[in-house]
Order: structure tokens, then sequence, then C-alpha cells
């Protein structure tokens, strides 16, 4: 099993999740939050004084998938979280290696708890 | 005034009852303007500041305060007598005006009340965010007993040339407070903010507004309540309080125009805070000038306004003042403005009387609005720097550091404006005693033995 974590466009997130619902994930955990990479932030102004608003908001995407499933999961949101063909600021993805999966209502374990 | 000759006009007493009603609106009103503009760990603080004028003011008005404004002059224009000291010697049949336009004294008492209260919230949003409640509440009631009070008998109370200093003996015009509300109120914040000095972290640290649908509201609530102000101030149902209110409207629309004109033309956008910035500048402009100049002189002076005061809140990043909510970029600039442009637009077709340079007036009324301006401005100044560095030596103004980096609702009051936890806090002692474990549906994960429910909750299955 590989946790998936994906940082992506707030406003991609309903196309994403409906993409990932397609293809079989059945849930998944969203948070948001706030950080920047190359995109940098933007400017405010608010009379005559203008702030540099470093952090943009993101959307922190993550759900846990089955190995022979990941390839599948990772394309989809690729897909659907670039927004007009790649731009700075689409977000990035990472995939670590789950030990462990429980559903805490059965005790049902790894796969089973997919 | 002999109360028996006066008769009560009625429409003029709905008119004034209403107007009162309508000047109270705006202190609410400034409290979320301000209220809005400020970080979110001092919402609650900023709004009380205004909220505790409408409580101190109103008893020290009844007390003392009318009668110190609105008594008989005790001479050279400079203070009413104690006769009407716990509204003594008025009753329900009081009246006070013409003699065939009379209004009741409790009216007029409740009308010039609402300026009094307003005046001292006005310069709350100077210092936000690094004031000690407890201090700024004993700052409200001496500053109005030793500035305000005095003020308003030299400005507003006519007794046939034997009345206040300004208005009634010197003959400056100020309709409705550009000196005794705007220039006094921003000559005190520029006092208050040179005694507790600049926000921790001002300069480098952001401190952009929190929740401007907030001070939209309140910049809506202030527009609307500004008519009972301006036009309210004729004490009469009349021409001229229609053209007061006619006035006052131009000049806040061509305020937020031209304030709007400057951010689009100087920062590259026209900002949603510069909208509510500049009808403020407008309706501050127009307060003293709304019954002495024609639609033109009010256009005028909205646009004039709008741009100077948008140009002047950006001095004090140059100056190094913390000038936090530009009460002195709006008030104090707005209100020398109005009461300075008088002299130029005056009418004698609106006042009956004077008129400004630009209506054959020569020098003399300008020369007087300069000298009321000038009076009442540095009064307020030198007599707030004293009572301001006098609190901050015994009792202690500013909050300590480590209360204003925990911020002042939650340092001064004890409250968050907003509930962002998602862990419910624990509640205990309310009354005094501690609530039932369980109770509310509320037990804590740490009760050492938590009842049963009586009924198992139901599992999703």
């Amino acid at each position: 099993m590989k946790l998936v974590t994906a940082i992506i466009k707030p406003h991609t997130a309903d196309a994403v999740r409906a993409a990932l619902d397609a293809v079989g994930i059945s849930g998944l955990t969203m948070t948001q939050v706030h950080g920047y990479g190359r995109q940098k932030g933007h400017t405010e102004i608010y009379r005559a004084a203008e702030y540099t608003i470093e952090a943009v908001p993101k959307l922190r995407l993550e759900v846990v998938v089955a190995d022979d499933h990941l390839e599948q999961v990772l394309t989809t949101i690729v897909e659907h979280a670039r927004t007009n063909g790649g731009s700075i600021g689409d977000g990035k993805i990472w995939v670590t290696p789950v030990e462990t999966l429980i559903r805490v209502r059965t005790g049902e374990r790894d796969t089973q708890a997919l | 005034m002999p109360t028996d000759a006066l008769t009560l006009n009625p429409a003029s007493t709905a008119w004034l009852l209403v107007s009162a009603a309508l000047v109270m609106l705006m202190t609410p009103g400034l409290a979320l303007f301000y209220g809005g503009m400020v970080r979110v760990r001092g919402v609650l603080n900023m709004v009380m500041m205004s909220f505790a004028c409408l409580g101190i003011v109103t008893v020290l008005w009844v007390l003392y305060g009318y009668s110190l404004a609105f008594g008989r002059d005790v001479g050279w224009g400079l203070i009413g007598n104690l006769d009407a000291v716990g509204l003594h010697h008025v009753g329900k049949d009081s009246l006070i005006g013409p003699a065939h336009d009379a209004v009741p004294v409790f009216a007029f008492v409740m009308f010039q009340l609402m300026f009094a209260i307003i005046t001292p919230a006005l310069i709350s949003g100077a210092v936000a965010d690094r004031a000690r409640f407890s201090t700024w509440c004993v700052f409200v009631a001496l500053w109005v007993s030793i500035v305000y009070f005095p003020v308003a008998h030299w400005v507003f109370f006519f007794d046939g040339g034997h009345g206040g200093l300004l208005g009634d003996r010197l003959g400056a015009l100020d309709f409705a407070g550009g000196t005794a509300v705007h220039t006094n109120a921003g000559a005190a914040a520029l006092a208050l903010v040179l005694v507790l000095g600049r926000r921790r972290g001002w300069g480098s640290v952001s401190m952009r507004p929190h929740n401007l649908p907030l001070v939209m509201l309140g910049a809506g609530l202030l527009w609307f309540g500004w008519f009972g102000f301006n036009a309210g101030s004729a004490l009469a149902a009349n021409g001229l309080a229609a053209t007061a209110l006619l006035n006052t409207h131009v000049s806040a629309a061509t305020a937020m125009l031209g304030w709007l004109a400057v951010e689009r033309w100087r920062d590259g956008k026209a900002t949603s805070l510069g909208a509510a910035s500049g009808l403020v500048a407008g309706l501050v402009a127009i307060t003293p000038a709304c019954a002495s100049v024609d639609v033109w002189g009010a256009m005028a002076i909205g646009v004039i306004a709008g741009m100077v005061c948008a140009w002047a809140i950006s001095w004090k990043y140059r100056l190094g003042y913390d000038d936090a909510l530009d009460v002195i970029g709006v008030h104090l600039v707005g209100g020398i403005i109005g009461s300075l442009l008088i002299g130029l637009f005056a009418t004698s077709t609106v006042t009956s009387g004077a008129s400004g340079l630009l209506h054959g007036g020569g020098f003399s009324l300008l020369g007087k609005q300069f000298l009321a301006v000038a009076a009442v401005g540095a009064y307020s100044f030198v007599l707030t720097l004293a009572l301001g560095f006098a609190l901050e030596r015994t009792i202690g103004f500013r909050l300590t550091p480590e209360h204003e980096e925990l911020g002042a609702d939650l340092s001064q009051h004890a409250e968050a404006a907003y509930d962002y936890s998602t862990l419910r806090a624990h509640v205990h002692r309310l009354g005094g005693h501690e609530p039932e474990p369980g109770a509310w549906g509320a037990a804590s994960a740490h009760d050492p033995a938590p009842a049963p429910p009586a009924q198992p909750p139901e599992e999703p299955s």
C-alpha cells in the first residue's frame, strides 16, 4: 500500500475528486493548507500599504491506495489538477509506503481496510 | 430663552427624534467599520472601545455634560454653567429653539448626546490593538469632560451673541461638527498615537484588515446615520435640513469616486477599503459645510476631501507614526478641509448670511474658519497629550508586550471573536458549581468514570 499526498490548487478539487471516484477511490482526506513554491505569492493593497502574501491557499489531498492501483491514481490526479495545460502553482504529488492500515469500525487490516 | 414663549413644532420634533436615533446607529457602525480593519486578535476590543463610549458618555452627559456644553455661558463663551446638572429644571414640557419652531429639550439632549458619544469613539481607531481597556474607559470619561464638553459649548451653543466662543461670538461656521467632532477627534488621535507609540511589529509584520465586508457594512451604517447627524443639525424639518441631506449625500458620493480615482492611478486598483474610506472622508468634510454650500460646493468639497485624504493616509509611513486606522488622515485632515473650504464655497443663498471667498465674501469667513480649526485642534491636541501621558505614567495606558502579542481580545476581554477551534472547550464554573459529567452530552474523555449513556448511541453500519 502507498500513501499518495497531493498539494493542488483548491479550485481543481471537485474535478480531481470526481475523477478519483470514477477510478474506484471511495474515500480520501482533504485539508486546507497554505504554502508556496515557484509560484510565490501575490500582492494586496490596503490604504496605500502594499502587502506581499507569500503563502497561498492550497488543498492537501491524502489517499491510501493498493500498490497495483497507484499509477492509475497518480495519472488521474495529474490529469485533473493540471490547469491550462500546466501552469506554475499547479502543485506536487509524493508517494510514501504505508506499513499498516486499519478500519476502526471493524478492525479489518491492510487491503481489507481499503 | 424663556420656555413659556415658545411653541412646539411637531414636524421638527419628529425629525429631531428620528435624527437622534440615526446618529446613535453611527457608533455601532463605526465599531464595525473599525473592527473589520484590525487583525483577528483585536476585533472585539476595537468594537468595545466604541460601545464603552455609549455607556460612559451617556451617564456623564446626563450628570453634567449637557449642562457644561449647553448651559448658559459663564463668560467669554468658554463653558456652560451648572444649572442643568442632572437635567435639573428640564421637564417634558421644556422647549428650545426659535419661537414658533421649538422642539423638546429632551430631544435636543438626546441628539447632542449622540455627538458626544461618537467623538471619543472616533479616536479609538488610531490606538487599535495596544490600549488597556480599563484605562481607555477612564480616558473617555476624562476626555469628554475636559475636551469635548467645552469644545461643544464653543462651537454649538448659541444664545444671541452671548453663546459659545467660536460659533456664536466669532461667527465661524460649523453646522454639524467639522471642528467640534472631527478636527477635535483627529487632533486627539494624533496626541494619543504619540503617547502610546507604534504597535509591535509595525512596518514589518502584516497588519492587513481581517474582514472587509464588516468594514463595508460599517461604512454603510455610517453613511445612513450621517443623514441624521447633518440634516438633523437643522433642528427643524425644513428646507435647510433638506439642503444638508442633499449636500451630505453628494459629498459622500464624490469623495468615494475621488479616493478610488487616486487609488486606480497610484496603486493600479480601485479597492473596497478605498471606497469605504473615501465616502467617510466625504461625510467628514461636508459635516461643517452641509448648510453653507450649494450642491456644486458639496461636489467640490467631496472630491477634494476624497483625493486629499487618500494621499494623507500615506504620510504616516513617511513620518513614522502608527495611526492604525487613519483617524488623522481621514478625520483630522477631512475635518480641516471641510471647515476651511466653507471659507471658499459658502454662499449667502444657503447661509442667509456670510459668503465665502468664491461667492464675493472676501477673506473674512476664511479667517474665522481658520481660527476655529486652529483653536479646536490646538486645545484638543495639548490637553489629550497631557491627559494621555498622565494616564500612562500613573495607571498605565499601553498594553504589556505579552498582552499585546496575545491580542487585546483575549487579554482585555477573555473572549475570541471567531471560533476557529475544532476541539470543544471544556465547560466549567457556571454559576459557581461544576456541571454534572455528561451534561449537554459533553462528557470529557478525562472523566474518571464516565456514566454509561442511558441508551447506546446508534452505530452507523
